[in-house]
């Protein structure tokens, strides 16, 4: 009898890039990939941004095409959920009733929603943006909409208050903090954001919460902490992410806002690996946990999970980095800059392309660059290195940040 | 549908009909040609769609944008006169029977 398959559960990016990694790595044994959702794995990030403008079509956001899975033997089982992990007999359960034993394991489960948990938030205006489906459903209700409220002003809510404007709409962003996407830049940035954002005509409404959703004869009311009642055809709430660990958490794996691993990718269980938006790691580059929702994270420990997996344990040591598009202007992220003893800032605020440099402990520790890309690549190859730099050499736009790091 | 010729550094060679107004990323992806990595998904904000454009077709290629160029500088193998991000080139026909060379790593 062969071996029992290898299996990953989770149809985002981690999930396949464990798969491909699998391969690339030369495991050659069954491999069995469970996404819950009726596609192949596609790419969420433009679900806030091109896709929504309806600038893609669907078949586009693909990472791959079917016939990448006939060529790596993958077996892809789609619209099936995982719903039991037995790690006495060695097997998951599925929705469909049945079980298939694993040698190894991936959990690649990644993040849902947060939903609004005030009164009349189940309304049907009530919309969110995380798989295809979400986006497809709130396209097709802007297309008779003209004012929208955006509940939230992280990365998600604002990319979609910037794609509702180019389209026209009427826009509202509340953010119950007293500055936009206040968890991962600092007030610089937040505050160039809420600029932009109000010079393309957006109604941004800062230490602004969310009190009641109620409905109105043409949509619904939202009822805001400062006792105003706005009318809205379309609500789209962005307000984080809950990590999908329950059938770890089941299985008696330890889950902590998310499913601990070690700094190999490895859960408590010798079998059981995890990778991506769903698990709390040990961040070897950061040198302590976290969880991190990213297109890296998932990309960077989804390579490490596979190796884990084939005996070949490597580290998770790459530098965060992420990215935000609205409007014309690209936000990156190196790093994890928050919370910082020191901030520069290199390039010119008034001309839209400029970074702010973070440092902490007399180190950098991160960069947010708006328009300048040459920034942040220099920011992660130095941060990658671990370059001594001072904040007055970043601020002195003189001074050749590449070349820096390039030694 | 133009052609673009994708070639491996091992010299083999794929030849993909390209639907206009997609980009030379996405024709490479869908056509699960090696190579092309393409961490961001075409957002010009990983450079891992790295690519050498053969000299015959550089100028008709669109110019490289100050965002693009900036990348450029950070492609895990040596960037070269034909360099360019494959996210940022969209195919048209003017460009049909495209050579494009893939260099030996993205990351």
């Amino acid at each position: 009898m062969s071996a029992p398959p290898f299996i990953v559960v989770g149809g985002g990016q981690a999930g396949l890039q464990v798969c491909d990694s699998l391969r690339k790595l030369g495991y050659d044994g069954q491999l069995v990939l469970f996404a819950e959702e009726p596609v192949l794995p596609y790419q969420r990030p433009p679900l806030s941004k091109k896709y929504l403008g309806g600038e893609l079509a669907a078949e586009r956001l693909l990472f791959r095409p079917a016939s990448h899975y006939e060529k790596l033997d993958i077996d892809v089982r789609l619209g099936v959920t995982v719903t039991t992990i037995d790690r006495t007999r060695r097997e998951i359960e599925c929705s469909d009733g049945s079980r298939l034993a694993y040698a190894r394991l991936a959990l690649a489960t990644g993040t849902r929603v947060r939903q609004l948990g005030c009164p009349g938030a189940e309304h049907p205006a009530v919309l969110y943006v995380r798989t295809l489906a979400d986006s497809d459903a709130l396209r097709a209700r802007l297309a008779d909409a003209q004012r929208l409220v955006v509940v939230g002003g992280g990365f998600i809510g604002l990319e979609v208050a910037a794609m509702a404007r180019q389209l026209g709409k009427d826009v509202i962003v509340l953010e119950a903090l007293e500055r936009l996407m206040a968890r991962a830049v600092s007030a610089g940035i937040s505050d160039y954001y809420a600029a932009l954002h109000r010079g393309h005509g957006v109604d941004v409404r800062l230490a602004t919460a969310v009190d009641a959703i109620e409905p109105a004869a043409n949509g619904v009311s939202v009822l805001t902490s400062h006792g105003d009642r706005l009318p809205a055809d379309v609500v789209v709430a962005g307000i984080g992410v809950v990590a999908n660990e329950e059938i770890a958490a089941a299985a008696g794996l330890e889950c902590r806002n998310g499913i601990v691993v070690d700094d190999h990718a490895r859960t408590s269980d010798p079998l059981i690996v995890a990778a991506g938006d769903c698990t709390m790691h040990m961040n070897g580059y950061l040198g302590r946990e976290i969880r991190l929702e990213s297109v890296q994270n998932a990309v960077d420990q989804a390579r490490v999970a596979a190796a884990a997996m084939c005996d070949r344990p490597e580290r998770y040591v790459q530098v965060p980095w992420f990215w935000s598009d609205q409007y014309d202007v690209k936000l990156q992220i190196a790093g994890i800059g928050m919370p910082f003893d020191e901030c520069v800032q290199r390039g010119d605020v008034g001309a839209g392309s400029f970074s702010m440099f973070y440092f902490r402990g007399g180190a950098l520790c991160g960069a947010d660059s708006v328009n300048r890309a040459a920034d942040h690549m220099a920011c992660r190859r130095l941060l990658a290195q671990g370059t001594m730099i001072t904040p007055a050499e970043v601020a002195d736009e003189g001074v050749d940040l590449m070349q820096r790091a390039r030694g | 549908m133009p052609k673009v010729i994708y070639r491996q550094p091992d010299g083999s060679e794929n030849a993909v009909e390209v639907p206009a107004g997609w980009s030379l990323m996405e024709a490479a992806i869908q056509n699960d040609v090696d190579g092309i990595v393409a961490e961001c998904g075409g957002g010009c904000a990983c450079a891992t769609c790295h690519v050498y454009v053969d000299d015959a077709f550089l100028e008709r290629l669109p110019p490289i944008s100050d965002m693009e160029g900036d990348m450029l500088e950070c492609t895990a193998a040596e960037r070269r006169p034909g360099s360019r991000l494959s996210c940022q080139i969209k195919m048209s026909d003017t460009l049909d029977g495209l050579v494009v060379t893939i260099p030996d790593r993205q990351t």
